[in-house]
């Protein structure tokens, strides 16, 4: 279980994310979605100790983030960002193998050079492992750093707009293998979303952020309703069922 | 991490042709040109080249772990004025204690205290730049410059008030000169060397990690403050080493580290580290013997690496801004 309680970041004036209290469950999808500037993304970094909050406490799995060894949550969580600009040069395999580096420090086992092998497959990108990141397409990077993380086998997943640079196809098929991920393994996965189809579709449950704070949170049927949406995101969002599933319009 | 031979070969064959060319320039900086007792010009000359390959190791080394840390292919210590800073600090010590003081402490001593000093002052002065988000590349592209002016006016304001004598023993350190390197330091700085190599093999395994960014080496579990810390205090013990050697060169660490990693064509440390060194010891050792036995021109050598060098600068900056 991911716990965090008044948690809070201010740039200058500014407050981003402002005394967020919030109990993520353990195991299965949770969306978090909201309008550009709700604090999304800052909530993450923070949850995810890539940022210091100003106030309040994180928890992932019992361990609290400020304080835990950086390596021993390592082992537990694993963060993915939107950007990940590095100046290294790697092929696919290097970047997926530093997947490992929490349990081997450098020194790859077998046992790791199979995580690695699986994690590659899972994403499709057995024909491109050797290939040099700087010589792939935005999504063939994206699903590179994603293996990465899977690489990591940790019970948390943070991903930040993992469908960023995908197509169709490769955003379905992400989203089908967090869920694989959630259901086969028992991961719980932390999804920063856009797309409120996809978080729909695949969340167990669905946290709105508006201005810094959680407008609302639920299932997906408590959630992805015309009345909270419209709200959220301060349009009109009409929401049909179509074939058993909640599917919002807000095209025109 | 094989995928396939041909991929592997390539760090592999390079590091051979830099061993075998690092051989060469070491071989003829010894022989050529001997005239007299051997033994008298193989100890003289034995002495210039450990000071040559003292300096292309601590200015390549540093030069590549700055990169690595900053997560940037530009900037390097002493674009960033850490050199600079070391000036400053040796004539601080001469402006305020006088040379009749240092006169009177070992030389050798003197040194380890002026290391010790700059490891504190560049601790504080770069930490805060580094340790926190990442920033952007003009912010510390324009920090570098002005600190570098800074520290050097600082320098200079000084040394116009020093009486000439006190001013002569400064002199050597103001002017990068690779014909003549300060004998007296070379043991110090060898042990300086071996306990700064026996720090940085240890933590060699998060340098690749750490060469994937901040927010990734944290994800991966790198202790990421306290590895920047030590890393930058390595920095600038090897660029203390260095000046105090031969004197402040603004862009030979970006020429070696530049090629290495053009030459290496991927990132891993354990290739790029050596690399980058052996490049260094070819540059200093290879171009002062052509100099010097063959163009016979004694100074000339960091004119030459430093416009090379500064070339290298330029194009790099005008390829990042044309993207």
């Amino acid at each position: 279980m991911i716990v965090t309680s008044n948690v809070t970041k201010n740039y200058g004036a500014s407050c981003v994310v402002d005394g967020v209290s919030l109990k993520l469950p353990q195991g299965g999808i949770t969306s978090i979605i909201g309008p550009n500037g709700a604090g999304k993304s800052t909530l993450l970094s923070m949850v995810s100790r890539l940022m210091a909050m100003d106030k309040g406490t994180v928890t992932v799995g019992g361990l609290d983030v400020t304080t835990a060894p950086s390596d021993e949550l390592a082992r537990r969580m694993s963060i993915l960002r939107q950007d990940n600009h590095m100046t290294a040069r790697l092929t696919v395999r290097d970047l997926v193998s530093f997947g490992r580096y929490p349990y081997s420090k450098g020194r790859l086992t077998v046992a790791d050079k199979a995580h690695i092998d699986r994690a590659i497959d899972y994403l499709d990108l057995g024909d491109l492992s050797g290939r040099f990141l700087d010589e792939l397409s935005g999504g063939q990077r994206q699903r590179a750093f994603v293996a990465m993380v899977l690489a990591q086998d940790t019970d948390y997943v943070l991903l930040d707009e993992p469908l960023n640079n995908l197509d169709m196809r490769h955003a379905m098929g992400m989203m089908k293998l967090m869920r694989q991920a959630a259901n086969e393994l028992g991961k719980t996965i932390v999804l920063v979303l856009h797309d409120i189809n996809f978080a729909s579709w695949y969340s167990d449950h669905i946290v709105a952020m508006k201005h810094g704070k959680v407008a609302a949170q639920g299932s997906a049927s408590e959630m992805i309703r015309p009345d909270v949406l419209s709200g959220i995101y301060e349009m009109d969002i009409k929401v049909h069922e179509i074939g058993g599933q909640l599917i919002s319009v807000y095209y025109g | 991490m094989s995928t396939s031979g041909l991929r592997l070969g390539r760090p592999a064959l390079v590091l051979i042709g830099l061993t075998f060319l690092t051989l060469i320039s070491i071989a003829l900086f010894m022989t050529l040109g001997a005239k007299g007792s051997w033994s008298f010009v193989l100890s003289f000359r034995g002495k210039k080249l450990l000071g040559l390959i003292l300096v292309a190791y601590a200015v390549a080394v540093s030069t590549v772990l700055f990169q690595t840390v900053t997560n940037n292919r530009i900037l390097t210590p002493s674009i960033m004025g850490f050199d600079a800073l070391y000036v400053l600090i040796k004539t601080a010590i001469v402006f305020f204690l006088g040379v009749g003081a240092l006169t009177a402490i070992d030389s050798q001593l003197q040194f380890v205290v002026e290391v010790l000093v700059m490891v504190a002052f560049s601790g504080l002065l770069f930490r805060w730049l580094f340790l926190g988000e990442e920033r952007s590349l003009h912010l510390l592209v324009l920090v570098g410059i002005i600190f570098g002016v800074l520290f050097r006016s600082l320098s200079q304001l000084m040394q116009r008030m020093l009486d000439p004598g006190a001013f002569n023993v400064l002199q050597d350190t103001m002017f990068a000169s690779f014909a003549t390197t300060d004998p007296t330091l070379l043991g110090i700085s060898c042990v300086i060397m071996l306990a700064v190599s026996a720090v940085g093999l240890r933590i060699m395994h998060t340098y690749d990690v750490l060469s994937l960014g901040r927010a990734q080496a944290i994800n991966l579990g790198v202790d990421y403050k306290r590895m920047v810390v030590i890393i930058l205090s390595l920095v600038a013990v090897l660029v203390s080493v260095s000046t105090a050697l031969v004197g402040p060169v603004t862009f030979f660490g970006l020429l070696v580290a530049t090629l290495a990693h053009s030459l290496i064509g991927q990132s891993q440390h354990r290739y790029v580290l050596p690399a980058a060194v052996l490049l260094g010891i070819i540059a200093l050792v290879g171009g002062q013997t052509l100099l010097e036995r063959v163009f016979a021109f004694d100074t000339a050598l960091s004119i030459i690496i430093e416009f090379l060098g500064g070339i290298v600068f330029i194009a790099l900056v005008m390829r990042r801004s044309a993207r």
